[in-house]
């Protein structure tokens, strides 16, 4: 399994990580909060840990630490417009239910 | 699912925690409102996708407040209720106004000056907090939360009376204001100057209606203001005139009515656009009268019939040169800001001035807001520690009045804020119980010159010989500019304290009673909304009930029938009244009757689905 992202999600965030003129990839992370239990996490990455698990989805290189790949592997991150709204979108297998939300979620 | 952004490493919020911030250009002729997302400044467009909100409000007959587009198109038609360019009554009393040209019934009042509508008198306050109020709205639908802060811009040249009539038209928009930040500077940071370690920056901010000249000196993450410069009559409106008058001429036309000089505007206003791109514009309509104009205007033509207008911006930015000591070689950057220095004309004329490429590659009517979100989103916490906070200056002196009427500074114009200084002044009589103290703010010696903040008096000073007395007097700015001031006289402690409410300002008690207004409005807004939408809701049952009764009426017995009419009924009128609590019993004591209705009429249609097949033939 891997994490991937899709044609438009990649042109996204090589573009903020141009804007933004540092940055080695995107990380995608979990972290135990929210009304469901879990929450995304998408932050720039500066610098890699050692436990870091590394992949890469039509050229951009995404970065997961090892407690987060469990839930998150063979999530396909696409970024997508809603309305006046846009941002990325986790389209993640793993999920059993999420909050109303849809912020948190539960596997 | 919700839709997420890239954060900064380790500054991933928490789900329903998101810290948005906005940075809002509050602009005379348009507004707008910006965001960082994803590590990336951004405009946020309206549904219809326009960026720019014209600074227009309108206040409608029927009660409502029309703001933007469709409030600008009110202007002719209705032009005491529509009020433009508020900002320049930001702050300021009717004898600081030339309002002979202007179409608005002012009312004299001792403060700022408010304007009479059919909503009530106005202050340009609650005016400014409507557009605020759109933005906001736009902003929070767009992020899908609520906004912890925004950073406002507003002209370098802003006295405190007028930061401090922008901050309270925030706070009736019900916007935490971060931070006022100088214009000029919101579009240097927007080109990320303030990355450079120092520099001079010229800002020429030609915009709708105003012309402003700034002159930005860095240094150590500081921008000082060394000097500003402009013509508050000058902008891209002008060019439009201009060409407006120029079809007048070419096709010798009289003077028109209101109709024809709108659509002739536009028409003026689409050519100059077009002329950016292109060497000449087609300008063709057809008038009131039947007359069809139809002419071609080259870029040469423009140019020559423009060109004192782009002269005219060169006089406030050499002044502004002079003013600050400087010489163009001393200018490391120039940046354009304003929608009307898109024309090629104005930015051939300012780079010979400055004799060197200027910075245009963002969008000029978008770098102020863009400059404004990178402060905000730096002070809502969303940015690591390492990226410095931008510090602003004072724009203007600020002193207190000494014997004679002369004006004693207390704290420099450019001193960094927030900044606190204090100074000691004595007694000048013999026997001097109580002296009063008078800030002021500006640049001027004589106190007359200068603009009167706040008065107030220290009291209970021990009899003592003249100059015996160490009065110290602190001015404190906090980080938006805004003042207070303390006296003590040192010996006996006795001391007063004022925060400088300036004059032209507006009482705690006003903006308190204007809050609550518009929060008894909302209540009214919300209450309008739920009827409307109980409604709805009665509108389509209803609808689906009658449509029901109408085919399956033979399922249900005479009485059933009759008890589910009775309640319709009951629901139709009741639907005209203005309780939507009882609309919202009747529609569930409608569907309550229905019921035994409703399961028949399901068996029913399953009984027809099913009728006539064999076990085999039904995919179950």
């Amino acid at each position: 399994m891997a994490i991937t992202l899709t044609d438009t999600a990649a042109k996204r965030v090589e573009t903020f990580l141009a804007n933004r003129g540092k940055g080695i990839g995107l990380r995608l992370g979990v972290k135990t909060t929210g009304c469901s239990g879990m929450a995304y996490t998408l932050e720039f990455v500066d610098t890699l840990n050692d436990e870091d698990t590394a992949f890469e989805s039509k050229g951009v290189k995404i970065i997961v630490d090892p407690k987060s790949l469990v839930y998150i592997d063979g999530t396909e991150l696409d970024f997508t417009k809603e309305g006046l709204n846009e941002g990325f979108k986790f389209r993640n297998p793993n999920v059993k239910d999420e909050c109303g939300c849809g912020e948190s979620f539960t596997v | 699912m919700a839709l997420l952004q890239i954060s900064e490493p380790g500054m991933s919020a928490a789900p329903h925690q998101h810290k948005l911030a906005v940075g809002i250009d509050l602009g005379t002729t348009n507004s707008l409102v910006a965001t960082v997302r994803s590590g990336l400044s951004n405009v946020i467009n309206d549904e219809h996708g326009h960026a720019l909100l014209p600074s227009v409000v309108h206040y409608v007959e029927d009660g409502n407040i029309d703001v933007g587009f469709s409030a600008q198109k009110q202007q002719n038609l209705d032009p005491h209720n529509t009020i433009v360019s508020v900002k320049r009554f930001m702050g300021r009393g009717l004898k600081d106004l030339d309002v002979s040209q202007l179409p608005y019934r002012f009312t004299e009042t001792s403060g700022m000056v408010q304007i009479e509508t059919r909503a009530g008198i106005k202050t340009p306050v609650e005016i400014s907090a409507e557009i605020l109020k759109v933005l906001k709205t736009r902003a929070e639908n767009t992020l899908g939360g609520e906004l912890v802060g925004a950073v406002i811009t507003v002209p370098a040249y802003f006295d405190d009376a007028q930061r401090q009539a922008t901050k309270d038209a925030a706070r009736l928009a019900g916007i935490n204001v971060l931070r006022l930040l100088n214009e000029p500077t919101a579009a240097a940071v927007a080109y990320g100057l303030d990355n450079a370690s120092e520099g001079i920056y010229v800002i020429y901010d030609l915009g709708g209606g105003t012309f402003d000249i700034s002159i930005l000196k860095l240094s150590k993450g500081v921008f000082e203001v060394l000097a500003t410069n402009g013509d508050s009559a000058l902008g891209g409106d002008d060019f439009d005139h201009r060409i407006f008058c120029w079809i007048l001429e070419s096709a010798k036309l009289t003077p028109r009515n209101a109709h024809d000089t709108r659509l002739l505007l536009s028409k003026a206003r689409e050519a100059k656009e077009w002329l950016t791109e292109h060497a000449e514009a087609n300008i063709s309509c057809l008038l009131s009268d039947g007359e069809f104009v139809n002419l071609t205007l080259t870029t040469a033509e423009f140019i020559a019939f423009t060109e004192n207008l782009v002269q005219k911006t060169l006089s406030p930015t050499r002044k502004a040169m002079r003013d600050a000591g400087l010489t163009v070689e001393e200018i490391n950057g120039v940046v354009m800001v304003g929608g009307a220095t898109r024309m090629p004309q104005v930015r051939k004329t300012v780079a010979e001035y400055f004799k060197q490429t200027l910075l245009t590659n963002l969008d000029p009517d978008k770098v102020v807001a863009l400059g404004a979100a990178i402060q905000a989103n730096i002070l809502a916490g969303n940015k690591s520690d390492e990226d410095l906070l931008l510090l602003d200056v004072i724009p203007l002196s600020l002193g207190l009045e000494t014997y004679g009427g002369l004006t004693e500074r207390v704290i420099h114009r450019n001193s960094t804020l927030p900044v606190a200084r204090a100074q000691e002044f004595t007694t000048y009589k013999d026997g001097q119980t109580a002296m009063s103290i008078h800030v002021v703010q500006g640049e001027r010696e004589l106190v007359s010159d200068c603009r009167s903040l706040a008065r107030f008096e220290l009291r209970g000073i021990p009899p003592m010989v003249a100059g015996a007395a160490r009065i110290r007097v602190t001015f404190t700015v906090d980080a938006d500019g805004l003042l207070s001031v303390s006296a003590r006289e040192t010996s006996t402690n006795v001391e007063a304290h004022i925060a400088v409410k300036p004059s032209y300002g507006l009482s705690e008690d006003e903006i308190t009673n204007m809050l609550k207004a518009s929060f008894n409005s909302a209540e009214a807004d919300k209450k309008a909304r739920m009827l409307a939408e109980a409604r709805v809701a009665a509108g389509a049952i209803l609808e689906a009930v009658a449509m029901a009764l109408s085919t399956d009426s033979a399922l249900i017995s005479v009485e059933e029938k009759q008890a589910i009419e009775a309640e319709m009924q009951r629901l139709a009128l009741l639907k005209e009244t203005q309780d939507d609590d009882a609309i919202h019993k009747a529609v569930e004591a409608l569907n309550h009757a229905t019921e035994a209705f409703a399961a028949a009429r399901m068996n029913a249609s399953v009984s027809r689905a099913l009728a006539g097949k064999n076990l085999q033939d039904i995919n179950l």
